[in-house]
């Protein structure tokens, strides 16, 4: 029997890899062939989706951007030596875009059925949970804060020290909570994380429980995926027949079980203490800090709040060892961070490599340039609120330290890019447009600073407005920024000008002032 | 209100906010408005008040919630939804032109549901009432732009043609299927 392999992955149905599988199953039939279809995790190598393997003597073989209709003529080719295809990509593991990655936290996906606890286990799978169990709590905090691990979300707060706070914390009881309100355009490593390797996010999950000592585990998922929400379930369903949940890990005699709650399409949940709040079933505003969740967090009860990819680094690091982890990256910046190439990208997908790199390097090198094919002009890495960078700046290392240093921020990952028609004004204007759409309300820098900002950009683009007028609307505009910078509560508010103010400083000429006009005085 | 638009209401909050229904831990409620929603199509006014009252909360506090999130609709859907994305990563790919042909082509402004019309008119939020045309932000196929979902199913590297295609054979499903049932009976 041979195996044949669709991924069952929201980009890939999203191209259609539903309708290639009832193809295989048809076409299988019609020539008598004896195969099994497996329902793969994506690779992340989303430009050749659907991308359907076939197992051979040497390895997977693939074929690439498949359509129901190619399918004959692909069995053909793998199974009775018919004409070789042009979509052939050959062996999947050689494709340079996937091999030269350092894939730590996504070693699985794409390779394996992301149900089949079978496959989990063949690779790698319970081994780091297995050792945590075995190991104190404190001394596993020590090793999670020697691995390096950072809070993948954004924020890039050592995970050990959160979890160590939360172990010190006395309560009757703890909790953990996985972020995975994924929000920022241009980012999808969570959503691949639970669709294409979830047991790699509960094992990781299942670790913290068992390292802090919390009971109760609630993963809070943007409804905006709901086949991420489904694959969880139905994964969180064979864990719990497995033994992993339940009254007792894997037979410890611990206890720990997980549940998904879904969100309701709010951007400001993405910030950890908004999340506590819409977890409990209230609006999503945002709580002051301190107290810290790792103190008083879901229900006033110690914490630990972590993103989607920060737990699933957890089993890999308990697995091989804090060394193997901290081996890779820079500086501060210590592992792997899943990188997403987004946008006006002509190879768009997930690239897991060490921190290190620069843009360049995965935009032309991975990427493969603009999708347009026209010159890249802007690229906003870190979600919505992340800078917009130059080409100047495309040589910089990826690394939280490098990026704060020139008021940019790593973020979670995402990369857009945008070639020579953005009008950075126009996004500049999004910017604060999406800060009106989606703030709590909770502090004013940001509910009226936000709409404010709307107003100060349509009037210096009116086509009516004198060189005079913009020049006393880039002095507002800074005014303004530097309030909401300053005073907001989060990094909602707080960051939001981050686009914007980038945006005016590099690419001035597009909101019709001079660069003169547009430098800040600040940095003169 | 006459008894007879209040009774559904009140059946909704029975099967859905009942002591069973949120026994499981991480209820609240945002599940059961979810539920509802599911269940309904939308979230009907006259929950409001029965929802407050078995879940011991203010009638201000469960529509604070309700009118908070995005997701939740407080009237019933279109027989299609069509939700693009109007994030940067699809704006990068032309998802505001394509935003344009979709309001040329259902004849629906997007987002109309939630904004009443400027000229004062009386809202017309669907267009035809077929079909209602929403922004999200960002469904996480930022590799594949421009993204949208049409009734719950993902499309990706949108254009007209694709986006017409996707319509009629939404459209056409959707007659098929006939009004859903919400419709028919919180209307």
């Amino acid at each position: 029997m041979t195996r044949i392999f669709i991924p069952n992955e929201s980009t890939a149905l999203a191209l259609g890899a539903d309708d290639v599988a009832a193809a295989i199953v048809a076409e299988a039939a019609q020539r008598g062939l004896d195969i099994e279809i497996v329902r793969n995790g994506s690779r992340g190598m989303f430009w050749l989706e659907p991308l359907l393997e076939v197992e051979s003597e040497d390895g997977r073989v693939g074929y690439s951007n498949v359509a129901p209709s190619d399918v004959g003529s692909i069995l053909d080719a793998a199974f009775a030596s018919g004409a070789p295809l042009s979509n052939c990509v050959g062996l999947v593991e050689e494709i340079p875009y996937l091999k030269q990655q350092q894939r730590l936290t996504f070693e699985r996906i794409g390779i394996t059925d992301p149900l089949s606890i079978d496959d989990y286990l063949l690779h790698g799978g319970l081994v780091g949970l297995r050792n945590a169990l075995a190991t104190e709590g404190a001394v596993a905090c020590e090793q999670l804060i020697e691995s390096g691990l950072r809070g993948r979300g954004g924020a890039a707060f050592p995970a050990g020290i959160k979890w160590r706070t939360v172990l010190q914390a006395q309560a009757d009881q703890k909790y953990i909570v996985c972020n995975a309100d994924e929000g920022d355009s241009g980012t999808f490593s969570d959503r691949l994380s639970m669709e294409c390797d979830p047991f790699g996010l509960i094992e990781g999950m299942i670790i913290a429980g068992v390292v802090v000592g919390a009971t109760q585990g609630f993963v809070y998922v943007r409804s905006e995926y709901p086949h991420a929400i489904d694959m969880l379930n139905a994964a969180i369903e064979r864990a719990r027949s497995a033994g992993w949940l339940g009254e007792s890990v894997l037979g410890s005699g611990r206890a720990f079980d997980l549940y998904v709650v879904k969100g309701a399409g709010a951007y400001v949940c993405g910030e950890e203490t908004a999340l506590l709040e819409s977890l409990e079933g209230k609006r999503g505003v945002i709580r002051a800090k301190p107290p810290l969740p790792a103190l008083k967090g879901l229900y006033g009860k110690p914490t630990v709040i972590n993103n989607v990819i920060t737990l699933a680094s957890v089993p890999i690091i308990f697995a091989r060892g804090a060394q193997f982890y901290r081996d890779f990256g820079m500086g501060r910046s210590r592992g792997t961070l899943p990188f997403q190439l987004a946008g006006n990208i002509k190879h768009g997908g997930l690239v897991e490599l060490a921190f290190g790199v620069t843009l360049r390097q995965l935009m032309v090198d991975f990427g493969g340039g603009t999708a347009s094919g026209r010159p890249a002009r802007a690229v906003q890495v870190g979600g919505p609120l992340g800078t917009y960078l130059p080409e100047s700046q495309w040589d910089l290392p990826l690394d939280y330290e490098a990026y704060a240093a020139v008021g940019a921020v790593v973020g979670h990952g995402g990369i857009v890019v945008h070639d020579d028609t953005a009008n950075l004004a126009d996004l500049a204007r999004y910017a604060m447009e999406f800060c009106v759409i989606e703030s709590c309300g909770k502090c004013t820098p940001c509910r009226i600073g936000s709409t404010r900002g709307v107003e100060v950009i349509d009037k210096m683009r009116a086509p009516a407005s004198t060189g005079e007028v913009r020049e006393r609307q880039v002095i507002l505009l800074r005014e303004l920024c530097d309030t909401m910078v300053n005073g907001s509560l989060c990094a909602m508010g707080g960051m939001t000008p981050y686009p914007v103010i980038s945006a005016l400083n590099y690419f001035p000429e597009d909101f019709g002032v001079a660069l003169e006009a547009a430098h800040d005085p600040a940095t003169a | 209100l006459t008894p007879h638009a209040i009774a559904p209401a009140a059946e909704l909050v029975a099967r859905h906010a009942s002591a069973e229904a949120r026994a499981t831990p991480g209820s609240s409620l945002l599940t059961v408005l979810h539920a509802i929603q599911d269940d309904a199509g939308y979230i009907p006014d006259g929950v409001v008040a029965p929802l407050a009252k078995a879940m011991n909360l203010s009638r201000a506090e469960v529509h604070g919630v309700i009118t908070f999130y995005h997701h939740f609709r407080t009237t019933p859907p279109p027989q299609v939804t069509v939700q693009v994305c109007r994030a940067e990563s699809c704006r990068s790919m032309g998802s505001e032109a394509l935003v344009a042909h979709i309001e040329q082509r259902t004849g629906c402004h997007v987002d109309a549901h939630r904004h009443a019309p400027a000229d004062g008119a009386t809202a017309a939020p669907h267009g035809s009432g077929a079909v209602g045309v929403e922004s999200v932000y960002c469904l996480g196929l930022c590799a594949v732009s421009p993204a949208m979902m049409i009734n719950g199913k993902l499309v990706a590297r949108v254009t007209p043609a694709k986006f017409d295609a996707a319509l009629d054979s939404a459209l056409s499903a959707a007659s098929q299927d006939g009004q859903p049932r919400a419709a028919k009976e919180f209307a």
